[in-house]
């Protein structure tokens, strides 16, 4: 019997040249007379160690890496495909700390099962979710979601079973159109966060199985996933997925044998951070300028093409399955305050240590930060993390012992948006950070609102003023009244969190922008 | 490739996807990778096609970063400009890659080689600084690295 090896096929893997590895396995094997079967996993999210080739040895799971090709030849000497030692050796996979610190509730197979085998899936606790939904009710579905306690995952962080019963219970338009849809949020801009991307590309049926769920749960047949157009990766994993899980009769007219339908399409977006809004996605799924809408109507009354419709992130969807199966009670189990559940957190940007950390909540960001992610990967102090994408507040060290939660971060001024924490050196210039937040918001402004869509350009210029030294503390007024318009005048997140990254720059590192401490101290 | 050999491959990307819901952008996106880019005589067909105006069609196609309205070079760069790669020295890679190619963001080189292009993530914010080299990724860029790219894609 051949050995599995597995070498992952996603994208961050591949991007420090995973795909070279799996090439030179395969020649290397075949020359040896070594019989190995190589799976293109998904991530475990450990990247420092990307690429992470693991070896199934009887017992346990063998890992090695950062594996690079000219590394093969001398870990095939080793024994490696017994589970041997070598310099690259981590142990059985199971036991890196990085690992055994997590709950992995969402991220339980990414990493584990191949990305493409609905048989894998099974094997490994996949459907049971499904399984459990299709003998209740739809009420009692949602009832579980609600119990839960899970909140969006994608930003908003409002409860997901209330938007589900929203849905539920709208009447369609009685004009015979019975049409209700599920939406996937896969639009993931946000700098430093890579989380749906990693799952769509590790284990795709799991968002499929939560998208069925939500359709059994409210009524809907017909579910998009919108997929951002720099996730190639993500869109052939999870067509395959949905190929797959269609030829198996897990999608389509009659889900598993149940007489009920539901199907799902992948489609692409074409690069316009916005479409992470709820509602300018849906305007560009109907085929439009993906400019936000004014809410009321909510998606959930008039969505997709004016028919009820769930939007969800595809954390949020992803969630779903092992509250059905294991119950909702579990799962509210994790986690603190009103934040219930695991959150599977993006360490990212100059951290020594960067990957994936599902965990419930309540951990601090210093604990994050410098114990989970190692401090910084240039070794040199952490003066800032951003926490929540280009939207997010910057926190200086000062404040790590804010809890990762939704009303914590609120209390500071932050936000938790999609889980991602950006790591800055003591190198970064705040001041740049703070331009870099307005530029930002200029280049994807949908266009529809003053605020953003004038404010934002305007915001660069003044700041780039205040970097030039000229009027600083006229212009840094400006600023400070500008974003208090943006704030309360937006439309949406865009223009209205704008002010998060700029405000909290100005308020924790006066000096970057030629500000004198006190004078901030005095602001306040 | 000459004009005449474009509108076919537009009428072909308008029967394949002009039935589902919401066609626009299932079929801007298969014009641009058959071929290539978004033609101006493409514009009132497809706008016949869904039955909106040439001047809707116009608002849709210069509303998204990804649809171009003339030929990109031979290869395309697409570096990541945001916070992640930021924090790992992507200001100094956009640099040192935008003066060796001799391009600025958002511009093709004279000799038709090579686009460079910012985007706002890639997804790769543990492997930053992050870039995609007509379609393939590649991760923790240095300098080296970066000067490596724009011999790759001169030659």
């Amino acid at each position: 019997m051949s050995i599995r090896v597995f070498v992952p096929g996603d994208a961050g893997a591949v991007a420090v040249g995973a795909d070279a590895v799996a090439v030179e396995l395969e020649e290397l094997a075949l020359e040896r007379g070594f019989a190995i079967d190589i799976v293109r996993n998904g991530s475990r999210g450990l990247y420092w160690l990307e690429p992470l080739v693991e070896v199934e040895t009887q017992a346990r799971r063998m890992a090695y890496g950062p594996v690079r090709p000219e590394d093969v030849a001398s870990l095939l000497d080793a024994g490696m495909l017994e589970g041997g030692r070598h310099a690259l050796s981590l142990g059985p996979t199971e036991e890196i700390p990085f690992l055994m610190q997590q709950t992995r509730l969402t991220f339980a197979r990414c990493g584990v099962v191949d990305p493409r085998s609905l048989g894998d899936y099974r094997a490994h606790g996949g459907y049971e979710g499904l399984t459990k939904a299709l003998t209740m009710q739809p009420a009692e579905i949602v009832e579980q979601v609600k119990a839960s306690g899970l909140r969006g995952r994608g930003g908003a962080g409002f409860p997901t079973g209330i938007k589900w019963e929203t849905v539920l219970n709208t009447p369609t338009d009685g004009k015979g159109a019975e049409q209700k849809y599920i939406v996937c949020n896969a639009d993931e801009g946000d700098s430093g966060t890579y989380a749906d991307r990693m799952l769509m590309e590790g284990d795709p049926f799991l968002l499929i199985e939560g998208m069925t769920i939500a359709g059994l749960a409210v009524g809907a047949t017909k579910g998009y996933i919108y997929l951002r157009s720099e996730y190639p990766h993500a869109e052939i994993v999870t067509n395959a997925a949905i190929a797959a899980a269609r030829h198996a009769g897990m999608l389509g007219a009659d889900v598993s044998g149940s007489g009920k339908a539901f199907d799902l399409e992948v489609r692409m977006g074409a690069g316009a951070y916005v479409c992470g809004e709820e509602t300018s996605l849906l305007e560009s799924l109907e085929g439009k300028r993906g400019q936000v809408r004014a809410k009321p109507p909510l998606p959930a009354h008039k969505g997709l093409f004016g028919k009820p419709t769930v939007i969800n992130n595809v954390l949020s969807f992803a969630a779903v399955p092992y509250i059905l199966s294991e119950g909702a009670e579990a799962y509210r189990d994790f986690g603190m305050g009103r934040s219930r559940g695991t959150m599977p957190i993006q360490l990212a940007g100059n951290v020594k240590h960067g990957g994936v950390f599902e965990m419930a909540f309540g951990l601090t960001l210093g604990e994050l930060v410098n114990d989970i992610g190692g401090g910084t990967a240039s070794g040199r102090p952490v003066r800032a993390v951003q926490v929540g994408g280009p939207l997010g507040a910057y926190f200086p060290p000062s404040l790590f012992d804010t809890p990762f939660d939704y009303e914590a971060l609120t209390a500071r001024d932050g936000l938790l948006g999609h889980g991602g924490i950006v790591v800055f050196d003591d190198t970064v210039d705040m001041a740049a950070q703070a331009r870099f937040a307005f530029e930002f918001c200029a280049i994807e402004s949908c266009g529809k609102c003053t605020p953003c869509r004038l404010g934002a350009v305007r915001g660069t210029e003044v700041m780039d003023r205040v970097i030039a030294g000229t009027d600083v503390e006229a212009n840094l007024t400006l600023v400070e009244d500008l974003c208090e318009t943006m704030k309360l005048g937006s439309l949406c997140a865009l223009g209205g969190f704008t002010p998060f990254p700029v405000m909290s720059a100005l308020r924790h590192y006066p000096e970057d922008f030629g500000r004198a401490p006190e004078r901030a101290a005095a602001a306040e | 490739m000459p004009a005449t050999d474009e509108m076919p491959l537009v009428r072909a990307a308008i029967d394949s996807h002009c039935g589902v819901e919401g066609a626009a952008l299932p079929i801007l996106l298969a014009v641009q990778e058959t071929v290539g880019y978004i033609p101006d005589d493409a514009l009132p067909m497809i706008a016949e096609a869904l039955n909106v105006s040439r001047a809707e069609m116009h608002g849709i196609v210069s509303f998204y970063h990804d649809f171009r309205r003339e030929p990109a070079g031979r290869h395309v760069v697409k570096l990541c400009r945001a916070e992640a790669c930021q924090a790992m020295g992507g200001r100094e890679v956009a640099e040192r890659l935008s003066r060796k190619l001799g391009v600025d963001f958002g511009e093709t080189s004279p000799d038709g080689r090579v686009t460079l292009e910012a985007v706002y993530c890639l997804g790769l914010c543990a492997c930053a600084p992050a870039v995609m080299v007509d379609g393939r990724v590649v991760g923790r860029l240095d300098g080296e690295a970066a000067e490596r790219i724009a011999k790759e894609v001169q030659a």
